[in-house]
């Protein structure tokens, strides 16, 4: 093989990925470059005239910005809760023994491995057959998010959890710390990347959610739930303005946090 | 970037080692339960719920109620009213992940062994599209497929599409979408179990004489088979329920079964042969999964 031929071969596995990230990006591309659209129609989805005007004023869309608040109220909580809960079942699954450790894995497992349409029309079937469908709103969006974040906290905080060195808690232990002391100076800080990990991806699976959502969601809307029913009517600019936001604040938070680990090495 | 690949990661079957201090205590158990109690009342529960809604009277309504009649005749309504969107379901989210596959593993290759100082930033590029809403981001399709957009241009030029021809609201945007919003599930496990090989064996091949393509086969495909019998469920799973991509991108003839469920429960009411539909999609997938797993020779991933 000429030398030539050896240069392409070694790159082309580049160049192809080069080109899938780039059909992986596309779409983000084209979400910042329409919050500055200036749309002929309200069922524009071209680029028709460059504008400021959905920057200088997002919230112009009734109910808009509080479909995002919703969403954030409802995603903090979610997190809260999926990673307090998850949290100590993993340490439960790394850190003890208990009968029945096959079928707890399997019932964290699931929800993962189901469709979330399935998931959202069984707590509909549920809260129907518990003549509660009338009341359904913030509550049942909240207990619903918990429950589908609940198996990734579990897996990623066990992830972490089962990768640490105990020798680091058995000199503690050596040096008289008690249980607590042990677990509130060495063991909690060792594990807290993985929790902030697990919340973020809480975070971000519960203000992203639209199918579960849909099905438990009564009168409230959230963000996902106001862009759905702007596209029956017709999207305004500004939902891109929200979606260039989210992104950009993630963007910030995931490659702040992984400066900040430089810095730190855990 | 190292929650979703955590997440990933911890699908690809890596169990932690047994305990380094089990306790035998009842600690256990109270760590266990307000988390396993939420799954119990929330997942397992509605999941049952489902299958009694399923068998319920077709003829009640939510306003008379339903009577429980055992009705196993609901899934035969569902399945003949349906037989389009069931099939649909599975043609779009098979081949999805297909392309998936095809896109994903050169990716998942370059970054393990190729990318150098780069890997970081790759990475974070990967789980991009997860920065920005799913929906919006779907909706951003609608432009790039536009009929005066540049996608549908250049393939007009191409000759490859006909000068009336369109993209959006065929099935090639619906799979399109499904691919798009998917891909990222694909790329990080195979990443992730691509990582762990042990660069000394494609070493040891080359010594023995393999070329590139060799010890390709015989090395890195096998050891990478974990990260793709879990990226292929991870996209398969949530690409054959997912409708939000035949709502936006496709139009009624591309619905799949998701679209039905979702108008059968929320707009007809129609709550036995809409349960009996989520029923059937529920057990398809566990079929599938379970055959499938069992023919990669995986099980330890579940």
């Amino acid at each position: 093989m000429s030398r030539v031929g050896r240069w392409v071969v070694d790159h082309a596995v580049m160049a192809v990925a080069i080109v899938v990230l780039g059909y992986m990006f596309l779409p983000i591309f084209f979400v910042v470059l329409m919050s500055f659209n200036d749309p002929e129609s309200r069922l524009s989805y071209t680029f028709d005239g460059f504008t400021t005007a959905n920057w200088s004023d997002p919230c112009a869309p009734s109910g808009m910005c509080g479909a995002v608040v919703k969403s954030l109220e409802i995603g903090f909580l979610a997190t809260l809760g999926a990673t307090v809960l998850g949290t100590l079942v993993a340490f439960a699954l790394v850190r003890h023994r208990f009968r029945g450790r096959a079928a707890t894995s399997l019932l964290i497992f699931l929800p993962m491995a189901t469709p979330e349409v399935v998931m959202g029309s069984s707590l509909l079937a549920l809260f129907t057959s518990v003549g509660l469908s009338g009341s359904l709103g913030f509550w049942s969006i909240l207990v619903a998010h918990v429950m589908f974040c609940l198996s990734f906290v579990v897996v990623t905080v066990k992830a972490r959890l089962a990768g640490l060195d105990s020798s680091m808690e058995q000199a503690a232990m050596d040096l008289y710390a008690n249980e607590w002391q042990t677990y509130w100076r060495i063991t909690f800080p060792m594990v807290f990347p993985g929790i902030l990990a697990a919340a973020l991806l809480s975070f971000s699976l519960s203000f992203d959610d639209f199918i579960v959502t849909n099905f438990n969601h009564g009168n409230t809307i959230t963000f996902p739930m106001y862009v759905w029913g702007a596209a029956q009517r017709g999207i305004p600019p500004q939902v891109n303005v929200v979606g260039t936001t989210m992104f950009a604040v993630a963007l910030l938070l995931v490659v702040g946090g992984s400066m900040f680990q430089r810095r730190r090495p855990v | 970037m190292s929650s979703a690949s955590a997440a990933a990661g911890g699908m690809v079957g890596d169990e932690p080692a047994p305990p380094r201090r089990p306790r035998g205590s009842g600690a256990g158990y109270l760590l266990l339960l307000p988390g396993m109690l939420w799954l119990a009342i929330f997942f397992v529960v509605p999941t049952f719920q489902l299958v009694a809604t399923s068998l319920y009277d077709p003829n009640g309504s939510l306003e008379a109620g339903y009577a429980m009649t055992g009705s196993v005749s609901n899934y035969w309504t569902a399945l003949t009213s349906f037989t389009g969107p069931f099939m649909r379901s599975l043609l779009y989210a098979g081949v999805a992940t297909g392309l998936a596959v095809v896109l994903a593993y050169p990716l998942a290759y370059a970054i393990a062994f190729k990318s150098g100082r780069w890997k970081n930033f790759m990475l974070v590029m990967v789980i991009a599209p997860f920065f920005t809403s799913f929906l919006v981001r779907t909706l951003a399709w609608k432009s790039i497929l536009s009929d005066n957009g540049f996608v549908v241009d250049a393939l007009k030029t191409l000759h490859i599409l006909g000068p009336d021809g369109r993209l959006l609201a065929t099935s090639v945007a619906v799979v399109t979408g499904l691919t798009y919003n998917f891909v990222p599930f694909m790329v990080l496990p195979l990443y992730a179990s691509l990582e762990k090989i042990d660069l000394r064996l494609i070493e040891a091949g080359q010594d023995l004489y393999a070329n590139g393509f060799t010890s390709f086969r015989k090395i890195t495909l096998p050891l990478s088979l974990p990260g793709l019998v879990a990226g292929t469920l991870l996209t398969f799973i949530p690409a054959a329920g997912d409708y939000i991509n035949a709502e936006l991108l496709g139009q009624t003839k591309n619905y799949m079964i998701g679209n039905v469920i979702d108008n059968l429960f929320l707009v007809q009411l129609d709550y036995p042969i809409a349960a009996a539909c989520s029923v059937v999609l529920m057990l398809a997938i566990v079929a599938l999964v379970l055959v499938y797993v069992r023919r990669a020779g995986t099980e330890e991933l579940l």
